[in-house]
């Protein structure tokens, strides 16, 4: 009888907010990186639906139309909003689909890096001595070339083209990922939920997948969304090289070595890929840093 | 001392091995005929093409071939270019002044308006100026060198006409080369506008190369002076009543550049890398470019002298910062 007069107390319900919703919490109070998110999701909104969004296809050729300027420039036509390039391809059609590209070149070379990076960084952290000293030399070999440099390397052993290209990035991607991973399994191993867990008899393929790494999350998420940004400018400065993407394919760097010619005459068939690329790496990074501040309290200023 | 001294020294064999066998195994994986490869001439007679295989020993086992390559490299034969037939060393040596030039420009440029920035940014947190910094860096951060190299061609060659688009210096001079700077050769030359015409072409590649370091450097100086400014003696000094200036110069900052000295050491690799592209786009004629054409034009050789002399220089400017920092942090050396 009493019970039910008694008001009810909420307690139960005061759980700790799940680590998912603290980082959104923190990010949210960050503008740059909202603003960044959004450029994100706008960015895979046109890549994912660019066959409906594009107003053009991105290789057909309007002969009538070489060089022609945006629409709010002299001479220009709301037809082709960016104006068109040498060939007469629409730019804005290229641009969408070069963004298309730039997910793909990004999600493929940081899940390749990632992968890579991961299994080095497990192997060394786990067993000390000589597979970790061998690992972390051969990594700091790789760090002591330029990344651009080693890409370039790769690039002339396994011949231009954009798949050759993504591969050469991802390696020059692992040392990085290898050292962020060895560095948090290293720390992770000392503390005593994995003393725990291994007196519990879990073998060592346990405690590496499903003890020590999902604790170490943290900075591999942060530094894959960094260098998702950092794919898609080496990607494009391959291509702009020569040593990427092949001529026809709408993509970013590609389109600007292609338009260097015209820097004169028609600014706009430049301008425009520089726009494309500087504004979507741009959202990476934002989103990286409001990421990294949201995971690693420690390291906000 | 002396101990952390050695430790890091010895540590650097190793490393200089693997670069080495990196170089040699890169000749190794092009595909196509090895002789092919290193002569650069194609349909060569069998007959021929299998005493050219015995001349260059590349009928030896591997292990063998790696260790003549060893010994090769330690007495500075990096062997000759494809396409000028002449030494890869001197070829390197005759163009790395030309990015040597660049870089440093591109490091003082880098240093003198990144750190100021970082720091007042640091002093100054959360202000409008704080902001404006954070906010310039990251788009610096996110601009691709090649990107921001056209975007400074168009506004400040093409549009607004004040700076020339490309190479060293104008073609109406012509000096001895002594130094291998141009602009200290063309103060040399005595010649009526001749540091000016070098200076104009070096301004906008210094600023699209430099800009990623000075980004860099900015945040970080920040990051540093504020955890500086966070620790227990810059408040015993802010409690025996200095001011604000005296405390930032004198007691904060020298401990705030610790971190930053490194990650200017570190920024060789950026700059060597951005030289690629920063060469490319104002075809400076420095080893970036070089290295560009060499894949263009397949000169195998040159391409594998060049990365390795390269990596060595970046291996050897980390070392430096390594032992600096030694110097700098006494805490490190006892590791």
């Amino acid at each position: 009888m009493a019970e039910q007069a008694l008001p009810r107390i909420e307690t139960s319900r005061a759980q700790p907010i799940s680590p998912l919703r603290e980082v959104w919490f923190s990010m949210r109070a960050n503008p740059g990186a909202m603003v960044g998110l959004g450029i994100i999701v706008f960015f895979i909104f046109c890549a994912v639906f660019a066959d409906l969004i594009a107003p053009h296809s991105p290789i057909e050729q309007f002969r009538d139309n070489l060089l022609q300027p945006p629409a709010w420039q002299d001479g220009g036509s709301w037809q082709f909003v960016f104006g068109t390039d040498d060939l007469g391809r629409d730019i804005l059609s290229r641009l969408i689909y070069g963004a298309r590209l730039s997910l793909i070149i990004g999600t493929i070379v940081v899940t390749l890096s990632l992968a890579l990076g991961i299994f080095f960084g497990l192997m060394s952290g786990f067993f000390r001595g000589i597979p970790d000293i061998g690992i972390m030399r051969f990594m700091d070999i790789l760090l002591s070339i330029p990344s651009l440099l080693l890409a370039i390397v790769v690039v002339a052993i396994l011949g231009p083209g954009l798949p050759n290209a993504m591969i050469a990035i991802a390696i020059t991607y692992v040392p990085n990922y290898a050292r962020l991973t060895r560095a948090s399994v290293l720390q992770e191993l000392s503390k005593d939920y994995v003393t725990a867990s291994r007196v519990s008899g879990a073998g060592t393929l346990r405690l590496m997948l499903a003890t020590v790494l999902p604790n170490c999350v943290g900075p591999l998420v942060v530094q894959a969304t960094l260098s998702f940004g950092s794919a898609i400018i080496d990607a494009a400065a391959l291509g702009f090289l020569g040593l990427g993407a092949r001529a026809p394919t709408p993509e970013w760097g590609t389109m600007l070595a292609d338009a260097l010619k015209f820097l004169e005459a028609a600014p706009w068939v430049v301008v425009v890929p520089c726009c494309g690329i500087f504004i979507t790496v741009l959202a990476f990074n934002l989103m990286g840093d409001g990421l990294r501040d949201a995971l690693d309290p420690k390291l906000k200023h | 001392m002396l101990r952390f001294l050695f430790t890091r020294l010895s540590l650097v064999i190793p490393t200089f091995l693997g670069i080495v066998f990196l170089a040699f195994i890169l000749i190794h994986l092009v595909p196509g005929d090895p002789v092919e490869v290193r002569m650069g001439e194609r349909g060569i007679a069998p007959a021929r093409h299998a005493e050219l295989l015995h001349e260059m020993g590349l009928d030896r086992p591997l292990y063998v071939q790696f260790a003549d390559y060893v010994g090769k490299v330690l007495h500075g034969n990096l062997g000759l270019s494809l396409i000028t037939h002449r030494p890869v060393l001197s070829e390197f040596f005759d163009l790395f002044p030309a990015t040597l030039e660049l870089s440093i420009c591109a490091v003082l440029f880098a240093i003198i308006f990144g750190l100021p920035a970082g720091m007042l940014a640091g002093v100054k947190r959360n202000s409008p100026f704080d902001h404006l910094v954070m906010g310039v860096t990251v788009a610096g951060y996110s601009l691709p060198i090649f990107v921001w190299g056209l975007v400074l061609i168009l506004t400040f060659s093409v549009d607004l006409g004040w700076t020339p688009v490309s190479g060293r210096i104008s073609l109406d001079y012509d000096f001895d080369r002594i130094t291998g700077f141009m602009t200290i050769d063309a103060l040399l030359s005595d010649q009526d506008g001749a540091f000016e015409s070098a200076l104009s072409h070096l301004i906008l590649p210094t600023i699209a190369l430099g800009t990623i370091p000075l980004a860099v450097i900015a945040r970080m100086t920040r990051s540093s002076m504020l955890e500086v400014l966070g620790e227990d003696y810059i408040r015993t000094a802010r409690a025996k009543g200095l001011g604000t200036f005296r405390i930032v110069a004198i007691h904060a900052l020298r401990n705030a550049m610790i971190p930053v000295v490194t990650v200017i050491g570190l920024q060789v690799g950026t700059l060597m890398g951005g030289a690629i592209l920063t060469e490319t786009i104002f075809s400076w004629p420095g080893v970036g470019k070089w290295l560009v054409e060499s894949i263009n034009r397949r000169d195998y050789p040159a391409l594998q002298g060049g990365v390795l002399l390269i990596a060595c220089l970046v291996m050897t400017v980390n070392l430096m910062v390594d032992l600096l920092y030694g110097v700098l942090n006494p805490r490190i050396r006892r590791r």
